[in-house]
């Protein structure tokens, strides 16, 4: 069992490597000179080389990489060539916002949709199931940034119920949770709706199941019958789901960053992207990509505890 | 017979809704099984056994409707019992045993966990309900069973998979054992064995069975009464001794024909029975079995012939069989 959750810590690791490599060879073939491009167009050659220098833009790619690697091995992740500042606390710093956004939104659409989904499979072809069917495809086919800028006119701007931009006062919580509604309303309204057809459609298929025939034919109560020998089933794929998505809402929060003026790191990259601040955008997209990869990790790990057959089937 | 029988299906007719109209899988079925005693049902696929057991158990798809008939278990009419009465009873009184022991358990859930969840009536702690499990489970022939309640199903092979859910049928000492094709799933060494563990603890436990197959050795070996059904009617009741020794019903004779165990000559070609059964929404006016009866003449198709009584206990449905004398 341990060495299932072991193996796939050990892939996790690869996968970050394989993946950092490749979008340090992508960002270098982004058009364009970073140098000129920081220094603008007064900069003369000589400030050009060595702004080039301290970036280690001169040394070959693989250098390059190698040395970039092995610095990220060590918590190093460069300094930012515009404030003189760490990368890795920059990023740190930008990070807990974004994930706290990107957990609270996660956690309350599954906390609605599973329940929504299990709830449209036991009362299937009724008209309550038809109507979560409709609301699960009509919070699935409006945009994200639709229900952001709704939300905002109508919550912030005209009820006056939330604040509209920014994270909140550090320290005071009540601030800072009044300050995530709109933004994860925002992020996991749409997850609700995927979540509520994935758990229908995989619950319906286990209640088919042979296996359920026989609990039933043993009389087990109806509770039984749904919470332990279904959900614990039906529930494997929507893990799976949740997991992946993490990483889809990493990129939604760019844009519900930008939208409530949230601090954050989707907020960091794209300010550090316009800039051409490479090390920053390096730091932050490589700090992302680990979530995304653990976090799938995490709902791997979750399933492996749940279904013996995965734990034992490497 | 002097006591109450344990199960009386009286003149069950069960309907599936289908686009083209009721396919009428099960007309008028009669079956009753003494207490105590092995009944069989036989029949090829699609002869609607499945159907009557899911009827008698009232696990049926949604698209099916019991049109009639009644279901007495214990002098209770099944059919007219709420959710909640039905359940009380099943895995109580009346256990099931499924074709397919690869996927008639939970795949998540441990042995232990499924035979501690079927107690929930008893009030008991879990370290006795472990221990009537582990009991169980050596009576069934599990080696070491109490390290294996801590297994998954798919660690268990086939044969060792369905002496479990035997075990877990038979935990609450039923009155009536319904079996559904246990042995179809598992090839024929394992068949024997399950067949002799079936009977051994029948004995043991005093129960009824309803075993359903479509293999006529099985069914020679393990039952005392047979009923065998074609297209959704009972075409012949009887003793096994009248069924395999003294066949009445032309469909019974076929049967009979087609098992590769009693072939004698040499041939190129298994024997069948040549045509398939005929549409079950569009019902052929005389006997259900005419259009593939070798025996077939035009009085078959006047009208479905009665069950007549050859010989006490021994029912058939034939025309051929009041003509005159034996067809």
């Amino acid at each position: 069992m341990g060495l299932y959750f072991l193996k796939r810590l050990g892939l996790s690791v690869v996968i970050v490597v394989v993946a950092v490599t490749m979008l340090y060879g992508m960002i270098h073939l982004v058009p364009g000179d970073p140098a000129s491009i920081m220094l603008g167009p007064r900069a003369t050659p000589e400030m050009k080389e060595t702004l080039r220098v301290r970036m280690g833009l001169d040394r070959p790619f693989v250098i390059q990489v190698v040395s970039f690697l092995g610095n990220v091995a060590m918590g190093d992740l460069g300094t930012d060539v515009f404030s003189n500042r760490p990368v890795a606390r920059i990023v740190l710093e930008q990070v807990p916002h974004t994930l706290v956004l990107v957990l609270i939104s996660m956690g309350w659409a599954a906390m609605m949709g599973i329940p929504l989904g299990a709830f449209s499979a036991i009362f299937r072809n009724t008209i309550l199931d038809k109507i979560t069917g409709v609301f699960s495809i009509a919070v699935i086919a409006v945009p994200s940034f639709v229900v952001a800028l709704y939300s905002l006119l109508f919550f912030a701007v005209y009820l006056q119920w939330f604040p509209a931009i920014g994270a909140g006062e550090p320290g005071d919580l009540v601030s800072r949770l009044t300050h995530l509604v709109l933004p994860s309303l925002a992020v996991g309204l749409s997850w609700v709706g995927y979540i509520a057809r994935l758990v229908r459609a995989s619950m319906l298929e286990v209640m088919g199941e042979n296996h359920i025939r026989t609990a039933r034919a043993f009389g087990l109560p109806e509770s039984v019958i749904i919470y332990r020998y279904a959900l614990k089933l039906a529930i494997l794929p929507t893990i799976t789901l949740i997991g992946v998505s993490i990483g889809r809402m990493l990129s939604t929060a760019v844009f519900a960053e930008i939208v409530f003026a949230r601090p954050g790191i989707g907020k960091l990259i794209y300010d550090s992207v316009i800039t051409r601040n490479y090390n920053v955008v390096m730091g932050s997209v490589l700090v992302s990509t680990a979530l995304f990869v653990f976090s799938t990790m995490i709902s791997d790990w979750i399933t492996a505890l749940l279904d013996p057959r995965i734990r034992e089937n490497l | 017979m002097a006591t109450e029988p344990v199960l009386r299906v009286h003149n069950l007719s069960v309907n599936f809704r289908t686009p083209r109209g009721p396919l009428q899988a099960l007309r008028d079925v009669d079956l009753t099984i003494p207490d105590r005693r092995v009944s069989g049902v036989v029949g090829e696929s699609g002869c609607g056994k499945s159907t009557l057991i899911s009827a008698i158990i009232r696990l049926m798809s949604d698209n099916a409707d019991i049109v009639g008939g009644s279901v007495h278990f214990q002098g209770r009419d099944l059919l007219k019992l709420t959710r909640k009465q039905m359940r009380a009873i099943l895995g109580d009184r009346i256990s099931m045993v499924f074709q397919d022991p690869m996927t008639s358990l939970s795949p998540v859930l441990t042995i232990g966990r499924h035979m501690t969840d079927i107690q929930y009536r008893d009030r008991i702690g879990v370290g006795e309900k472990r221990k009537r499990a582990v009991d169980m489970l050596a009576s069934v022939g599990i080696p070491d069973p109490e390290s294996r309640l801590g297994q998954y199903p798919h660690h268990f092979s086939g044969g060792m998979r369905q002496r479990i859910t035997i075990a877990m049928a038979l935990l609450a000492s039923p009155n009536l054992l319904i079996a559904d094709e246990p042995t179809t799933a598992l090839d024929a060494t394992l068949e024997v064995q399950i067949i002799h563990l079936l009977k051994e603890l029948q004995e043991r436990i005093g129960c009824a069975i309803l075993f359903v197959s479509h293999h006529l050795n099985v069914i020679a070996e393990l039952c005392d009464d047979v009923t065998v059904m074609y297209a959704g009617v009972v075409v012949e009741k009887g003793t096994v001794r009248d069924i395999f020794h003294r066949p009445a019903h032309p469909y019974t004779r076929a049967l009979l024909k087609c098992d590769p165990a009693v072939i004698q000559e040499k041939t190129e070609l298994l024997p069948t029975i040549p045509g398939e059964i005929p549409d079950l929404v569009d019902l052929p006016q005389g006997c259900i079995f005419a259009s593939r009866c070798p025996e077939a003449g035009d009085i078959c198709l006047e009208g479905p012939p009665p069950l007549v009584e050859i010989a006490p206990g021994h029912v058939a449905a034939c025309v051929r069989l009041t003509e005159g004398g034996t067809a």
